[in-house]
């Protein structure tokens, strides 16, 4: 049993991907409970579209992808905000605008280059977890020090924006910093989550820990630190799965997260399907 | 708490894109008096608030606190939002919010003091949530929560409070809890203004209202303002408010 779990660690592709995914794991679960929170995981989704073109820019021009990635998704929630602010539609409909309009671009850009170069669309759709250089792990470990330290040094101005921002922005703490804090935060915990599972599935790693987290504890940190415990046990899992039965790793971690939600959902002491008698007394 | 300083309202108006939500308000607001803003739905109470705090654009003269604008001191202000605004079922305990009443004095990158700590729980024992400081807020009932929010505004040792609203759906025991204290922060010196929409006898509570109806039809004390007429002009008809004559008649 032992030997089965240390025998892909012997790769060095196979180390650097299980590193990346841990990584990944902790900080979108982290990210994903202010998502939650503030009701926003559809921003969450409109964003990993967005950062396809850039991705795709980026790599036209040489630039660093997650440069181009992280203008790209900064770009699109302005385009939303503007369109929000200024018009009478609402922000669902100016999400879903601005991010199939954003991935669509993605989409024809990369087409365009990839017949010249040897990319994939496919690794940005789904990400390319295995294929992750030591590059790759050093830029992921730079941004999950910078999206931790930021979490942790605002921690309790975050708490009080997400939960009342009019009594926030009453006591005069600075609520535009702390807005575009959270959307650095969700920005750059989406690009750095790209390799590991790409624009599409990305949003899972961002909501299901910290939605199996809410089921089960009553505290922002607790969710936090809870939702980060399974987001490591679903990268982690998901890897070996994906390593001894041949499956697409992104994909198998999701599918972990996936199933430790509905083990919340159905057992949780709180609010479980199974363990609370939801008729009403 | 010197209580001397004047909340000075000079021509205040609010504009949302085209529609006038309040227009030429002039008023002031004396410490030590227990002040309620008054009007129909849509007359701009809630507006009021919020303008006099910056948290939305108003035109007209920067309101005045003191010598200084309103807003320049915003940490001696203690604002308590509508109940029905908050969602909660936000992962929070009664403490954690009563904690957020420390934050801005606390500074950024700070850890909360044991002076913070003693104050929280000083202003949970006055509202008599003390034991429930552990409880998940979303298992509160709408009285409890309403607490929770004036523990908050306590433990943020300031010199002027504004309440929207704080009676909306509230228990009998939460109504009399606030209105003692209420009246505390008054006598002590404090600035308190509520926004309230009840003219029954609870509103014998407070000692001046400001009537309003999208511009000021009437501010002064209670009985001045209470006037059949300025009632009918603010509300557009007849209301049903109380009258403290007839009371005195039955009594």
């Amino acid at each position: 049993m032992l030997n089965a779990l240390i025998e892909p660690l012997q790769y060095g592709f196979m180390q650097r991907s299980l590193i990346v995914a841990v990584i990944v794991g902790i900080i979108c679960a982290v990210v994903g409970c202010y998502l939650m929170v503030q009701r926003l995981a559809l921003l969450g989704d409109a964003i990993s579209h967005s950062v396809l073109p850039g991705l795709a820019i980026a790599f036209i021009l040489g630039a660093n992808i997650f440069i181009g990635a992280f203008i790209a998704g900064i770009l699109s929630t302005v385009c939303i905000n503007i369109i929000r602010t200024r018009s009478q539609i609402k922000e669902d409909a100016a999400m879903g605008i601005v991010f199939s309009a954003f991935f669509a671009l993605g989409i024809t850009l990369i087409t365009i280059v990839q017949k010249d170069n040897k990319i994939d669309l496919n690794h940005f759709l789904f990400g390319n977890i295995l294929g992750v250089t030591l590059g790759d792990v050093r830029d992921t470990a730079i941004i999950a020090f910078l999206v931790l330290a930021i979490v942790i040094l605002l921690y309790k101005e975050l708490l009080f924006y997400t939960f009342d921002k009019l009594g926030a922005q009453a006591v005069g703490l600075p609520v535009n910093i702390l807005d575009f804090s959270l959307m650095i935060l969700i920005g750059m915990t989406i690009v750095a989550s790209l390799k590991a599972v790409g624009v599409i599935l990305v949003l899972s790693l961002l909501i299901t820990p910290a939605a199996t987290a809410y089921l089960l504890v009553t505290r922002l940190h607790q969710m936090m630190l809870l939702g980060v415990g399974f987001g490591i046990i679903s990268s982690i899992s998901g890897m070996y799965i994906s390593y001894f039965y041949n499956l697409p790793s992104g994909p198998a971690i999701v599918l972990v997260a996936t199933s430790l939600f509905i083990l919340a959902f159905l057992f949780s002491p709180t609010q479980g399907l199974l363990t609370v008698n939801n008729q009403q007394p | 708490m010197d209580g001397t300083n004047t909340i000075a309202i000079r021509d205040l108006g609010v504009k949302y894109r085209t529609l006038e939500a309040l227009q030429g308000i002039s008023l002031d607001l004396q410490p030590g008096r227990l002040t309620a803003a008054i009007g129909p739905n849509g007359a701009g109470k809630s507006t009021l608030l919020k303008a006099m705090l910056g948290l939305i654009p108003a035109i007209g003269k920067p309101v005045m606190y003191g010598d200084r604008a309103l807003q320049e001191q915003l940490d001696r202000v203690a604002y308590v939002p509508q109940r029905t605004q908050i969602d909660w079922s936000y992962p929070a305990t009664v403490w954690d919010v009563v904690m957020m009443g420390r934050v801005k004095k606390t500074g950024l990158f700070r850890r909360f003091s044991v002076v913070s700590h003693r104050l929280a729980k000083e202003a949970l024992a006055r509202v008599g949530m003390l034991e429930l400081k552990n409880r998940p807020i979303g298992q509160l009932s709408g009285g409890q929560q309403q607490r929770v929010f004036l523990a908050r505004s306590l433990a943020q040792e300031a010199e002027v409070f504004f309440f929207d609203e704080p009676f909306v759906g509230v228990d009998r025991k939460t109504e009399a809890i606030l209105f003692t204290i209420f009246r505390e922060l008054a006598d002590a010196g404090n600035i308190v203004l509520v926004v309230n929409h009840d003219l029954g006898e609870s509103i014998t509570n407070f000692d001046d209202l400001i009537l309003l109806n999208k511009e000021l039809i009437s501010v002064g004390q209670r009985q001045t303002v209470l006037q059949e007429e300025n009632l009918y002009r603010a509300y557009g008809g007849r209301v049903n408010f109380f009258s403290e004559e007839s009371v005195s008649f039955a009594a």
